[in-house]
């Protein structure tokens, strides 16, 4: 299968580092995201991979093959950009078989290719339009056709999705999601949204000032995140602020002056030092039934659908936040009122203060 | 025109509408009128004018097509001036591709300030410097032989002249709007061009020239009427063995004395132009008023 792996990969524009000896092993045919804020260097990371740059340290290589000096038409790669990059003033079919066009191959050959890859993505017929006559989301399986014409071993995304509106994003994610299942191809695929990683994504790394802070399945990155970083960037999370008073058994205690509560100990803790724990609004149930307890009084209570979120604020007027399901929303304590939340030691992590 | 009456008021927008009218019929519709009036007329001794001998015929007009020596030079100097209006984009292209995708802010600027700071002195003295330069003694011969290039000094004046003067004479003409089109043209979508595999030619023939069509019909359109009406750069670097139709033209003017002649010269002309010009949006696919925008 067709790997892509980068060794210490590094890229400087003038002083500036935008990527810091990055180091990933992307398997063949896995569904790899690289997640992480603007500015993250996520981009660059991908644009050294499709060969539009060259990193000023370190290696890539694809399939075993190492991939310095040749250019984004010499490599193994096809990439979907954010904006598609649709060549508007070329009918569909046309745009789908560019690439074949680039390789000599003869019109009715590409056309007949086309055809295949338009009924591929459901969109037979289209193939004597312009881009300009579709809507988002055929002109994004559009991309998609154009990029596999080409036969990559990886595909590469550039956050294709943002432009396309909520519904919309949900039916593409699953769409593509099925399309690598069913192709094999690798995914690299490059997001700051993170429920988009989580839902379509066999592993992640997470990518923060330059640098990759974890590498992981979706659930590992949820439940275990190695840095504060990914414990609050990765899904909600509460941080409650205190100083670690014991360690055993890979339970850490945090005193937090008023409670002294309990999460498995993360990475680099030591006694004595500040450490936040993280517990999940979903982790933390509306009474006194678990291991742990904290007090918050309710602000309010946004209703969301499936569940609602309740914002509290503890007696040190730290926020703390609380999921609710909604079929338990008639017996949730009210607005106003100071309630007893608890949560399982299991569901909590202890992370040292960076 | 109601949009003019309605953003300035009556009393000013009748005023800005009368001067635009004014300025139609005096610069643009008389001269134009005259010529063509002149154009149909014979030559007659001022006596005869209005005589029974001054009437309408297409005599002048005719004499050029009968006359073997202007007829060659009107042909040449349209083929003459395509060849201009393609060697001017030939030039343009490349750099206003650097301009308008590659370069940075300050490369930019400062390229576009060199290429517009000649063009603050005289098309005359400009194309005086392209004579100096040119010329049999001058520097690009002596620069050639030192460089043992050449063994004899060649004669650049002529069509080569002409050529490299005329281009250099119309180089923003051609610039300008070339790179206003590409500029607008998404780096993506040159990128994704060549990682569909695509080798440089065929992303230029295939993306961007589309893409910067309008502005390449509208450079060459440009580019050609100047090169047809043209007059310093023919008559300070050519030979004459390269005469332009122009200079035809004002020796029927000024040193034939024939005005009637030199206008039915100057009004065919300007119907070709016409002609020309029109052939080639219709065949680039874009209407006037894209190229006036």
């Amino acid at each position: 299968m067709h790997s892509v792996e980068l060794d210490r990969v590094g890229m400087a524009f003038g002083a500036t580092r935008a990527v810091d000896n990055v180091s990933l092993t992307v398997a063949g045919g896995e569904f790899f995201s690289i997640l992480g804020p603007s500015g993250c260097g996520k981009t660059t990371v991908l644009r050294m991979i499709a060969g539009f740059l060259e990193p000023t340290s370190g290696t890539i290589a694809i399939a075993g093959r190492a991939m310095k000096g040749l250019g984004p038409n010499q490599r193994p790669t096809a990439m979907i950009f954010q904006s598609l990059a649709l060549f508007p003033l070329m009918p569909v079919w046309e745009n789908i078989a560019f690439g074949l066009e680039a390789r000599g191959v003869a019109r009715a050959k590409r056309r007949a290719r086309a055809e295949e890859l338009l009924e591929l993505i459901a969109l037979k017929g289209y193939g004597d339009r312009l881009p300009g006559e579709l809507s988002g989301g055929q002109r994004q399986r559009v991309a998609i056709a154009r990029a596999l014409a080409i036969e990559p071993q990886v595909l590469l995304l550039d956050e294709p999705l943002s432009a396309l509106d909520l519904k919309l994003r949900q039916h593409m994610r699953a769409e593509l999601r099925a399309l690598q299942k069913r192709t094999g191809i690798t995914f690299i695929y490059i997001t700051h949204d993170q429920s988009e990683a989580l839902a379509m994504s066999d592993r992640i790394a997470v990518m923060n000032g330059g640098a990759v802070e974890q590498v992981g399945t979706p659930h590992d990155l949820y439940d275990n995140p190695a840095t504060p970083f990914i414990a609050t960037f990765v899904g909600e999370n509460n941080a409650i602020a205190g100083r670690v008073s014991a360690i055993a058994d890979g339970i850490a205690t945090v005193d937090t002056g008023a409670e002294a509560l309990r999460g498995r100990a993360g990475p680099g803790l030591a006694v004595g030092s500040a450490a936040r724990l993280y517990v999940r609004p979903e982790a933390l149930a509306a009474d006194g039934a678990a291991e742990n307890g904290v007090s918050a009084r309710i602000d309010r209570i946004d209703f969301e659908g499936a569940f609602a979120l309740a914002y509290g604020t503890r007696p040190n007027g730290a926020p703390l936040i609380a999921s609710i399901a909604s079929t338990a929303l008639a017996s949730a304590p009210a607005v106003g009122v100071a309630a007893a939340f608890s949560f399982r030691t299991g569901h909590a992590t202890v992370l040292p203060d960076a | 025109m109601p949009e003019v009456l309605r953003r300035f008021g009556h009393g000013s927008g009748t005023i800005i509408l009368a001067l635009v009218f004014l300025w139609l019929a005096g610069m643009v519709l008389a001269p134009n009128l005259t010529m063509i009036d002149y154009a149909l007329r014979p030559n007659l001794p001022p006596a005869r004018i209005g005589g029974p001998d001054d009437v309408y015929s297409l005599d002048n007009i005719l004499y050029l097509f009968n006359e073997p020596v202007h007829r060659a030079i009107f042909v040449k100097t349209i083929w003459a001036s395509a060849l201009v209006a393609f060697a001017t984009f030939a030039v343009c292209y490349p750099l206003a591709f650097w301009l308008a995708q590659r370069a940075t802010r300050n490369q930019t600027a400062l390229a576009l300030l060199a290429l517009t700071i000649p063009f603050w002195i005289n098309e005359v003295l400009r194309t005086l410097a392209w004579y100096i330069l040119l010329a049999y003694r001058g520097p690009l011969n002596e620069a050639l032989l030192g460089l043992g290039l050449i063994d004899e000094p060649v004669r650049w004046q002529g069509n080569a002249g002409v050529l490299a003067g005329m281009v250099y004479a119309y180089i923003l003409f051609m610039l300008f709007p070339i790179y206003n089109a590409i500029e607008s043209l998404d780096k993506a979508q040159v990128e994704a061009a060549r990682d569909l595999g695509a080798p440089t030619w065929r992303i230029h023939w295939r993306v961007v020239m589309p893409h910067a069509k309008a502005g390449i019909a509208t450079g060459c359109v440009f580019t050609f009427m100047l090169a047809a009406g043209s007059y310093v750069a023919p008559a300070l670097l050519g030979a004459p063995g390269s005469r332009w139709f122009t200079e035809i033209i004002y020796n029927w003017f000024f040193e034939g004395g024939d005005w009637n002649r030199g206008a039915a010269y100057a009004l065919v002309l300007l119907v070709l132009c016409l002609v020309v010009v029109l052939a080639a949006l219709r065949l680039a696919r874009v209407s006037l008023a894209e190229v006036t925008k």
